[in-house]
C-alpha cells in the first residue's frame, strides 16, 4: 500500500548571513535528513522539545517553506515538482491547525468569513458554500450563534474549533495539527482532543500531530516519532514507545514528563545533562552524546543511523540492543490506579 | 513533609482583590485564605484567569492598578503586610519574600551581565562590594549553573531559557528569603529542563528551609513537588488538601473534573472526561457557587448561596454544598 505522505531524507537549512550582501557562511540545520511515512487514515505523532525541528518539518509538507534537500511525496506526487495549479490542488488536500488560534484567525473578520475563506479561494460560493459551512460547523460543535462574532469575543476553545472548521472545510485528506492544545486550559484541551478523535473517525482524516506534550501525543497517535536537534531518533507504535523506549533521549523525555500522580514522584529518572547544544554547530557523531548518560567513545565520532528494531520500530542509537531503558527511566511500572 | 511542629510562616486571611473596570467591579480574588508553613511547598493551581497570580501579587502588595486589595490580611509570622507603611516593605520584598516569574527574559535586565545582576541583589544587604562578585559566582554555582565564573559574564540573551531561570532563582535566593513565590516557573521550559529546575527548587527548600508557594496550571508539576495544594476557580479557593489526598480522592467537583480531564489514556482506550462550558469571564457576576453553571452535580442551593470553606478531614477544606449536604 502506498502511504499518503512520504518524507525521504528531508532537509531544511536556514542560512546565517553576516552583513547584507555576504554569502551564507553557516547554516542552522533545523531539519537534517528526516525520513518517515504516514499511511492513509493513520494518526502520526511527532514529539520533541523546542528547536527539535518539528514545526519546520510541518511547514515543509505543504511547501510553505522549500526543503533544502530530500523529497516530500504526497499522494504519490513530488511536492517540489508540482507546478502552480497542481500545487494548489495538492494543498487543498491538506489542512493545518496552529497552536495559537487567536493569532491564526483574522482579528478583523467574523468567524463565518474566516471559515468560508478557503471555499472562496476555490471559487465555491452561494448555496453550496452555505451548505458546507453548516455541515462543518456542526462537525466541530460550534454554535451557529457565534459565527457572526469576531475572534476576540470568543473563548480559546471556540477559537480553536473555528480554526479546525476552517482547516477541514475543503475536506482535506491530511490534517497537520501543530500544538493544537498547547495554548488551551486543561478543561478545554480535553474537549478539543475528544473532538479531534471524533473527526478522524467521522470523516476519515489522516493526522500529523506535532506537540511537546507526551500525554497528548499518546492519546492522539497510532505511531510516534521522536525528534532531537533536527533528527528523528526513534519511531514506534505509540504504546510501545511509552512502555519500552529504545533511545536514551526518548527515555529521558518520558521520565522527565510529570505523570500527574504524586505517588510516582520518587520514580527512577533518566536525566540528561545540561541544555541542548546549538543547531549551528551540532555535536559530531550522535547529537545527543554530550548530554547522554550512556554515551561511549563511538558515539562521539560515528553518527548512528535510523535502523529497524523489530515490531515496526526504528531507532538511531549505537547501543539500543544493550540498554534496558524502560527500567532505567522508571516507565516499566504497572499502570497506576490514576491511569484508570 | 509538613510536620505538625513546623511553625506557620504565611497566613493569608479573607484576601479580596478587586479591579474597577468600565463594566463594573471584578472580584479577581474573593475571600481567599491560605497558609504556608516553614519549609513547606504549597501549590496554588487553577486555569487561566482564576486569580492565582493576583494572589501572589497581593501577597507582595504589588497588584497593579486599576486593581486594589479590598480586604483581608497577609500575615508574615504574625505581622500584617497589608498594614505596613510602603517604606517598610523594602525590608520584606526580596529580603523575606522573593518571587520568580514565568519568563525570566522579561525579568532580567538585557544590558547587564548575569553575574552583575546577582551581585546587585547581594550588595543590597551591604555585603562588602569586593566580595559580592565572588558571592554571586558562588550562588550561581549553587543554582547549578555549570562554569559559573564564566557564565556570570554572559548577558541574558546569551543564556538558554533554563539558565536564565536559574540566574533569576539565584538572584532571588541570594538574600535567603523565607518564602519564594514561583509563578509558573517552568511553563516556558522544555520538560527535560523543567525537571532540572523543579529539582533545584526542592533542593533549595531542603537546604535553606525555605518555603515555596508555586503557582501553576500544570497538574503534573503539582504532583511532582507540592506538599499541599489549593485549587482555585474564578477567584475562589474551592479545595485545599494534602497532595496525596487530593489526587487520590478529590472532593470538590471542579478538582475532580480537572484531574479527570488530563489525558492519561492511549489512543482507542476511551474518551477524556470534559468539563462542560468555559472558564467564566469574571466581569459577569455569578450568583451562588461560581462553578455551579458547569457543575454536573449542582443542587438548587448552589445557584443561590456561596458555599463556605469547611473542614473535610485532617488538614483539608472544601467549599461545596454537596459536602455540607452529606456530612452530619
Amino acid at each position: 500500500m502506498t502511504p499518503l505522505l512520504a518524507l525521504e531524507a528531508v532537509k531544511k537549512y536556514f542560512p546565517l548571513r553576516r552583513g547584507l550582501f555576504s554569502r551564507a557562511i553557516r547554516h542552522i540545520r533545523a531539519v537534517d535528513g528526516v525520513s518517515l511515512t504516514i499511511a492513509q487514515g493513520e494518526a502520526f505523532g511527532l514529539v520533541g522539545e523546542s528547536g527539535s525541528g518539528k514545526t519546520t518539518l510541518a511547514r515543509l509538507i505543504p511547501r510553505l517553506t522549500r526543503a533544502t534537500g530530500g523529497r516530500v511525496v504526497f499522494a504519490g506526487q513530488d511536492m517540489a515538482r508540482a507546478g502552480g495549479r497542481e500545487l494548489t490542488g495538492l494543498r487543498r488536500e491538506m489542512g493545518i491547525v496552529f497552536q495559537d488560534p487567536a493569532s491564526s484567525l483574522n482579528p478583523r473578520a467574523t468567524l463565518r468569513k474566516s471559515i468560508l475563506r478557503p471555499l472562496e479561494l476555490q471559487g465555491i460560493r452561494g448555496f453550496e458554500a452555505r451548505e458546507r459551512l453548516d455541515a462543518t460547523v456542526a462537525l466541530v460543535n460550534l454554535g451557529a450563534e457565534v459565527l457572526d462574532r469576531y475572534p476576540h469575543q470568543l473563548s480559546g476553545g471556540q477559537q480553536q474549533r473555528a480554526s479546525i472548521a476552517r482547516a477541514i472545510i475543503l475536506r482535506p485528506r491530511l490534517l497537520i495539527l501543530d500544538e493544537p492544545t498547547s495554548a488551551l486550559d486543561v478543561s478545554v484541551q480535553a474537549q478539543i482532543l475528544n473532538l479531534l478523535q471524533d473527526l478522524q473517525e467521522e470523516i476519515g482524516l489522516t493526522y500529523l500531530v506535532i506537540t511537546h506534550n507526551l500525554a497528548v501525543v499518546r492519546y492522539m497517535s497510532d505511531r510516534i516519532g521522536v525528534m532531537y536537534l533536527g533528527k528523528l531518533v526513534e519511531m514506534a507504535p505509540a504504546a510501545m514507545l511509552h512502555a519500552r523506549p529504545l533511545h536514551p533521549y526518548t527515555a529521558a523525555l518520558l521520565s522527565a514528563s510529570p505523570p500527574a500522580d504524586p505517588r510516582l514522584r520518587d520514580r527512577k529518572r533518566y536525566p540528561l545533562a545540561g541544555d541542548p547544544p546549538s543547531l549551528i554547530a551540532p555535536p559530531p557523531g550522535c547529537r545527543l552524546h554530550p548530554r547522554c548518560p550512556a554515551a561511549i567513545e563511538r558515539c562521539r565520532h560515528e553518527e548512528p543511523q535510523l535502523v529497524e528494531a523489530g515490531e515496526g520500530r526504528h531507532v538511531a542509537c549505537h547501543l539500543w540492543e544493550e540498554l534496558n531503558l524502560a527500567a532505567a527511566a522508571g516507565v516499566d511500572r504497572p499502570p497506576s490506579v490514576a491511569d484508570r | 513533609m509538613s510536620l505538625s511542629a513546623t511553625p506557620e510562616l504565611l497566613r493569608v486571611e479573607e484576601l479580596t482583590v478587586v479591579y474597577e473596570t468600565g463594566r463594573g467591579t471584578v472580584r479577581a480574588v474573593n475571600d481567599v485564605s491560605l497558609q504556608v508553613d516553614r519549609g513547606e511547598v504549597l501549590a496554588l493551581v487553577g486555569e487561566s484567569g482564576c486569580g492565582k497570580s493576583t494572589v501572589a501579587l497581593a501577597i507582595m502588595r504589588l497588584v497593579p492598578p486599576p486593581g486594589k486589595i479590598a480586604g483581608g490580611k497577609v500575615g508574615l509570622e504574625g505581622q500584617d503586610l497589608l498594614r505596613l507603611p510602603e517604606a517598610a516593605l523594602v525590608g520584606i520584598r526580596g529580603k523575606r519574600i522573593a518571587m520568580i516569574f514565568q519568563n525570566p527574559l522579561v525579568s532580567l535586565n538585557p544590558v547587564y551581565r548575569a553575574g552583575s545582576q546577582v551581585k546587585e541583589a547581594i550588595a543590597l544587604d551591604q555585603a562588602a562590594r569586593l566580595d559580592a562578585w565572588r558571592k554571586a559566582v558562588d550562588i550561581m554555582g549553587q543554582v547549578r549553573i555549570p562554569d559559573a565564573a564564566e557564565r556570570a559574564l554572559s548577558y541574558p540573551h546569551e543564556l538558554s531559557g533554563g539558565m536564565r531561570q536559574r540566574v533569576m532563582t539565584g538572584m532571588m535566593i541570594s538574600r535567603s528569603p523565607d518564602l519564594l513565590i514561583a509563578d509558573e516557573p517552568t511553563t516556558a521550559l522544555d520538560v527535560t529542563i523543567q525537571a532540572q529546575v523543579l529539582e533545584l527548587l526542592l533542593d533549595l527548600r531542603r537546604r535553606n528551609r525555605m518555603s515555596l508557594l508555586i503557582i501553576t496550571h500544570n497538574l503534573g508539576v503539582v504532583a511532582e513537588i507540592a506538599d499541599r495544594v489549593a485549587v482555585m476557580y474564578a477567584g475562589n479557593i474551592v479545595e485545599q488538601a494534602g497532595v496525596f489526598d487530593l489526587y487520590e480522592r478529590p472532593l470538590h467537583p471542579y478538582s475532580r473534573l480537572l484531574l479527570r480531564a488530563l489525558p492519561r489514556l492511549a489512543k482507542g482506550e476511551g474518551r477524556l472526561e470534559t468539563i462542560p462550558g468555559n472558564v467564566p469571564n469574571l466581569v459577569d457576576t455569578i450568583a451562588g457557587c461560581a462553578f455551579h453553571p458547569r457543575c454536573p452535580q449542582r443542587l438548587p442551593v448552589c445557584a443561590v448561596t456561596v458555599p463556605k470553606a469547611r473542614p473535610a478531614g485532617p488538614a483539608r477544606q472544601v467549599a461545596c454544598h454537596l459536602l455540607e449536604a452529606t456530612s452530619p
